[in-house]
């Protein structure tokens, strides 16, 4: 049975993330709490929005209401990478060579390592945020569609148009496909490396919820999502993505909304949380389940492994965070 | 699509108000006061400028305007995608503040921003529209009412509208200007002001779109009187009309303070003042008891059918057989009900519904709603 070191925080936690092997803890309130021998605290932001890992670098990468980026070092140490006074970051991303991405209204800006801001402007706001695996290039989600920005040219962007409002959006690891969440309760996907005249669409729909988590498989052969009472989880690996194919469902409990889903850094094995606290772990061969928390005072806001895949770190809405031993 | 018979109860919702009005209706006037006079409670305000709004609160927040259509075929299911970001975020940390005042743009329309409040889950659990307050301009709302449409949709989509800077106008001007405010929108609360003056308590906490307590505070819900107004402290609807008793009093002395600040201005009860420019209508339908069973199809069919043109609609229902009062409302095609209260002995078991709204067909909802009613 994994055991569970609990850490009490004050109100919302918004994400919890590995840096190696020690968990931070980001409250909306805006500290960031570390478990590095004993609970040490940095003051990020006077309200925090986001905190991301950045998948380049052993970094957080933070907005907040403060109109603040703000990147976090394994130390606790915060940086601060741009500011925008009176606007609320709620969007940040972190991509290669230090670049770090974050929007607020109509426009993206990308700071890069040497201090060059480059701005990127769009007709409609910009709700998420991402970087490709490889490249210097962004994808803007926004309202009808997503814009996609090779960050170090003037060139005009890549459009993908798909009517409705998009939330966020994520790459698959080996850059073949685009997923966002929208407003509706639905995923859409586009297909990059298509032939033209090829259909590019996935809708992925069916969901009672807004998906609000996103995750996918270590190599990218599945995306797993919440928004439903069940991890819904997507099939990649095929050319053309999960179009025709039926999701799995997995942790399926009756009525409790799953509010989001973590998967392993090696194994096809994925960690479920729950909008009552609880947290399961299952594998996907056989669908098999291990409890890894009981149900808690608020929902699961973040879930995260650390490199190690051996502790789990998981952060509520009522602030009951803590980490889970998985091998103990 | 969107409709939604659900009860609407959740743990303490945040209150929202949602102020409009045109640019120099005195809507950062209104939010100066609300921001720095003591009333004991604490505002989050989401501003599209921070503008004028001279005080220093960090729970002034600045969204940019931004109307997203839902992908479902509806095009009057509309909502406000900044406000769903940042209400998420605010609420967050709801022990900062009491309520939520969202400040539309002049030429804003309201719908958006309420239909937020209905069709997004995550707002719709945690946060409770309370009322939409419009502010007019005395002066200048004949002039808006004939260039633009937005004006009249603000004051028929309110539950309040403060008439503002009524020392600017003659009372018989004013006395047209409520005419034609309630020709649009019979069932607001109508307040007349200066300096956006209103007391607060008429404008915050109104739980408008409450059905139990929409009823509560107001008795005359979907009473279609004129009488029924409550003026504000500094109301002054009085001020100016005084002038041809002082020619009097010169000749009467001992009527002189009797007379003093008397209102012998009618406020041209039952006429209507020539209105050019409304194309706003209400309907209001009176019925006695009615079959649920024809009445739920109907009130959807009608909503999913005249949606568009319905821009708000409010009910108490006598269900033939129920013993108790039933409301509904409605925000183009989302509509509302539930029970109330039990109906009192000796109260009337009878059916009100009032639409207000463009190009109603003013027959065919009128037949279909009698169709509705248990055949005597």
């Amino acid at each position: 049975m994994p055991t569970v070191a609990p850490l009490d925080l004050e109100g919302h936690v918004v994400a919890a993330h590995f840096l190696g092997d020690v968990p931070f803890f980001a409250t909306a309130a805006g500290t960031i709490h570390r478990l590095d021998g004993g609970e040490k605290v940095t003051e990020a932001h006077q309200g925090l929005l986001t905190c991301i890992r950045d998948p380049f670098s052993a970094t957080l990468l933070t907005g907040g209401e403060d109109g603040k980026v703000m990147r976090i070092g394994s130390n606790g140490e915060a940086t601060l990478i741009a500011e925008a006074p009176r606007k609320w970051i709620s969007v940040v991303a972190g991509g290669p060579q230090n670049a770090v991405a974050y929007a607020h209204g109509k426009s993206s800006f990308v700071k890069l390592n040497d201090g060059t801001l480059k701005e990127f402007p769009e007709e409609r706001s910009v709700e998420g945020l991402a970087f490709a695996s490889k490249g210097l290039r962004i994808a803007a989600a926004r309202y009808n569609g997503v814009s996609l920005h090779w960050v170090g040219t003037n060139a005009p962007p890549v459009d993908l148009e798909w009517k409705g409002a998009h939330n966020a959006v994520t790459f698959s690891p080996d850059g073949r496909f685009l997923v966002t969440t929208m407003q509706e309760n639905a995923l859409h996907g586009w297909k990059l490396d298509g032939k033209p005249g090829e259909n590019r669409h996935m809708r992925m729909t069916g969901y009672p919820a807004k998906v609000k988590s996103l995750s996918w498989s270590p190599k990218g052969k599945w995306l797993a999502s919440s928004g439903a009472p069940a991890a819904i989880v997507w099939p990649f690996s095929a050319k053309d993505g999960p179009m025709g194919k039926a999701p799995q469902e997995l942790g399926t409990r009756a009525n409790i909304m799953v509010t989001s889903v973590a998967f392993h850094p090696a194994e096809e094995v994925l960690a479920i949380g729950f909008i009552d606290g609880m947290i399961l772990g299952v594998r996907l061969a056989d669908a098999k389940e291990a409890l890894l928390r009981r149900p808690g005072k608020g929902g699961i806001t973040g879930l995260s492994w650390s490199a190690s895949g051996k502790l789990v770190a998981f952060s509520s809405d009522a602030g009951d965070c803590g980490v889970i031993d998985i091998s103990a | 699509m969107a409709e939604k018979m659900t009860d609407t109860a959740t743990p303490k919702p945040v209150p929202v108000t949602v102020l409009t009005g045109y640019l120099g209706a005195g809507k950062t006037t209104l939010l100066n006061r609300i921001l720095s006079e003591s009333h004991g409670k604490k505002y989050a305000v989401i501003v599209n400028e921070f503008g004028e709004i001279g005080i220093d609160n960090d729970l002034i927040v600045e969204s940019d305007e931004e109307i997203y259509e839902m992908n479902n075929g509806c095009v009057c299911c509309t909502v406000r995608g900044d406000l769903i970001r940042v209400v998420e975020g605010l609420m967050r940390r709801p022990g900062r503040f009491d309520g939520i005042i969202v400040e539309t743009t002049g030429l804003a329309d309201p719908v958006p921003v309420a239909q937020t409040f209905f069709m997004d889950d995550d707002v719709r659990a945690k946060t409770e529209l309370d009322a939409v307050v419009a502010l007019v301009d005395a002066k200048h709302l004949p002039l808006r009412l004939k260039d633009s449409r937005e004006a009249e949709d603000q004051i028929a989509f309110a539950d309040v509208v403060v008439i503002n800077k009524t020392d600017l106008v003659t009372p018989e001007e004013l006395a047209i200007i409520e005419d034609v405010v309630r020709a649009i929108n019979p069932t607001a609360r109508v307040y007349k002001t200066s300096r956006s003056g209103v007391d607060l308590a008429r404008v915050l906490d109104q739980g408008a779109f409450n059905l139990e307590r929409a009823l509560e505070n107001d008795p005359h819900f979907l009473d279609q009187g004129h009488d029924d107004h409550v003026c504000g402290p500094d109301c002054d609807h009085d001020h100016g009309h005084d002038h041809h008793h002082h020619d009097h009093d010169h000749h009467a002395h001992d009527h002189d303070h009797d007379h003093h600040g008397h209102d012998h201005h009618h406020h041209h009860h039952g006429e209507m003042s020539p209105i050019h420019d409304v194309t706003v209508k209400s309907i209001s339908l009176r019925g006695g008891e009615m079959n649920p069973e024809r009445f739920f199809p109907w009130i959807q069919k009608i909503t999913q059918t005249d949606g568009p043109s319905i821009l708000r609609l409010k009910g108490i229902i006598a269900f033939k057989g129920d013993e108790e009062r039933y409301v509904v409302q409605g925000v183009h095609m989302i509509v509302e009900g539930d029970h109330q209260r039990p109906w009192k002995d000796g109260e009337k078991r009878e059916s009100r519904l009032v639409f207000i709204g463009r190009d109603l067909d003013v027959d065919k909802i009128e037949k279909s709603f009698r169709a509705c009613e248990v055949a005597a």
